[in-house]
């Protein structure tokens, strides 16, 4: 089934959510209502390093009753440097320079990125190298397929590209 | 307590159209100790009287420009309680803040959050409005120095220079005079002592005013000691 699993928060924020459908979708909504109000409060755009802090917050808010979601939170900061963000279910962040991975093709994903990353590629490098990635990972595995979809965040725009997969 | 013959507002409005508690608090400020703040190119001076009613009394002790976030303090005219809650009020607003998004709380958002519940208790029942006018200072990541001033009745002002308190009106003459747009913080923090001293009863040290400050070069705020007040003042003479 297609299923939308990455978010446009603004133009240099994009955050993915993988896992339980209904957590995804609920979580997108109340991202949305919760940067909303700051834009509006603050009169200036939510950076990467707050809103990765305010998703943590907002998923330790349940600690005990969790949403089933692990996010992945990427973009550019405020100086246009990439940034790349993870956390577990209850908030838990890590922040990378390299790669995040997050979902049931988890560790397929982890051994792909290990072998074609490479420091400083360009975007259309970077774009064969998440494709790739992405589609040899779950193509091993049974619950994620299906093609895909990739989003390279540039200072001068974001190019969205899909990924004709196995369809089965 | 919800349904008590009290938990009417106070601020009720007169025939008029005026909110007569409010006019009162702003009565409470005028007669209160003058503070004054001005804003300089790369930095806020704030500074305030800190005269006792009897020299038996240990001032040492008695603090009355507050810092609230790193980079931003609190000054105050009026009544002093009243002033010791909103500060109470302030730092955990601004610690909430920075627990939710690990970012110093802006100097802005200070203000606003403050002012509301200024303003919310000119509404609610079984409560009174502040009598004080507070004035703060500040600088956020963006480097740019801020004054504000927030009154009674949670209406709140940006300023290159102002003053409250008692004598305002003679103060803010003397800064509309003094002020300069490509003021230094050195010069600030010399036209804040010497506008305090237009009004100022007795001869003024160390002890008897509190300046707090905010500089560019590390966006900290902090409270001047008594020796480096006096050295100020020795410097304007």
């Amino acid at each position: 089934m297609d299923f939308k699993k990455i978010f446009r928060m603004n133009d240099k924020l994009y955050v993915g959510l993988a896992g339980l459908a209904t957590d995804v979708q609920t979580l997108d909504q109340l991202l949305r209502f919760r940067m909303g109000l700051y834009e509006l409060r603050e009169e200036r755009e939510m950076s990467p390093q707050v809103f990765t802090n305010m998703l943590s917050n907002l998923l330790y808010e349940k600690r005990f009753g969790p949403y089933f979601a692990e996010p992945i939170i990427a973009g550019l900061d405020e100086n246009e440097k990439p940034y790349l963000a993870t956390m577990d279910l209850i908030g838990a962040i890590s922040k990378t320079k390299d790669f995040v991975v997050a979902g049931t093709a988890e560790g397929n994903m982890y051994g792909m990125c290990e072998t074609l990353w490479k420091p400083d590629m360009d975007e259309e490098e970077l774009f064969e190298t998440i494709a790739q990635a992405l589609l040899a990972s779950v193509d091993r595995d049974a619950l994620s397929g299906w093609g895909g979809v990739v989003h390279i965040i540039t200072k001068k725009g974001v190019i969205t590209r899909e990924l004709k997969g196995r369809q089965d | 307590m919800g349904d008590s013959a009290y938990s009417f507002s106070l601020t009720t409005f007169s025939r008029t159209g005026k909110l007569l508690q409010i006019e009162y608090a702003l009565n409470a400020v005028a007669n209160g100790r003058t503070a004054l703040g001005i804003a300089a190119v790369d930095g806020v001076v704030i500074a305030t009287d800190k005269k006792f009613a009897s020299p038996l009394v240990e001032g040492e002790e008695v603090r009355k420009v507050e810092k609230i976030t790193e980079g931003s303090g609190f000054v105050y005219a009026g009544v002093g309680p009243d002033y010791r809650v909103l500060v109470r009020k302030a730092r955990k607003s601004a610690q909430s803040y920075y627990c939710e998004y690990h970012e110093t709380k802006p100097v802005t958002q200070l203000v606003k959050s403050t002012a509301s519940v200024m303003q919310e208790y000119t509404q609610s029942g079984g409560v009174r409005p502040f009598g004080v006018s507070l004035l703060v200072a500040g600088m956020d990541g963006d480097g740019v120095p801020r004054l504000f001033q927030v009154d009674p009745s949670g209406a709140y002002f940006g300023w290159k220079a102002t003053a409250i308190g008692k004598n305002y009106v003679n103060a803010k003459n003397f800064l509309e005079k003094r002020y300069q747009d490509d003021m230094e913080l050195e010069d600030a923090i010399h036209t804040a002592l010497l506008t305090l001293r237009e009004g100022f009863e007795g001869e003024m040290n160390g002890h008897n005013i509190e300046v707090g400050v905010v500089s560019k070069s590390d966006g900290k705020f902090r409270l001047l000691t008594p020796e480096q007040i006096q050295d100020y003042l020795d410097e304007a003479n």
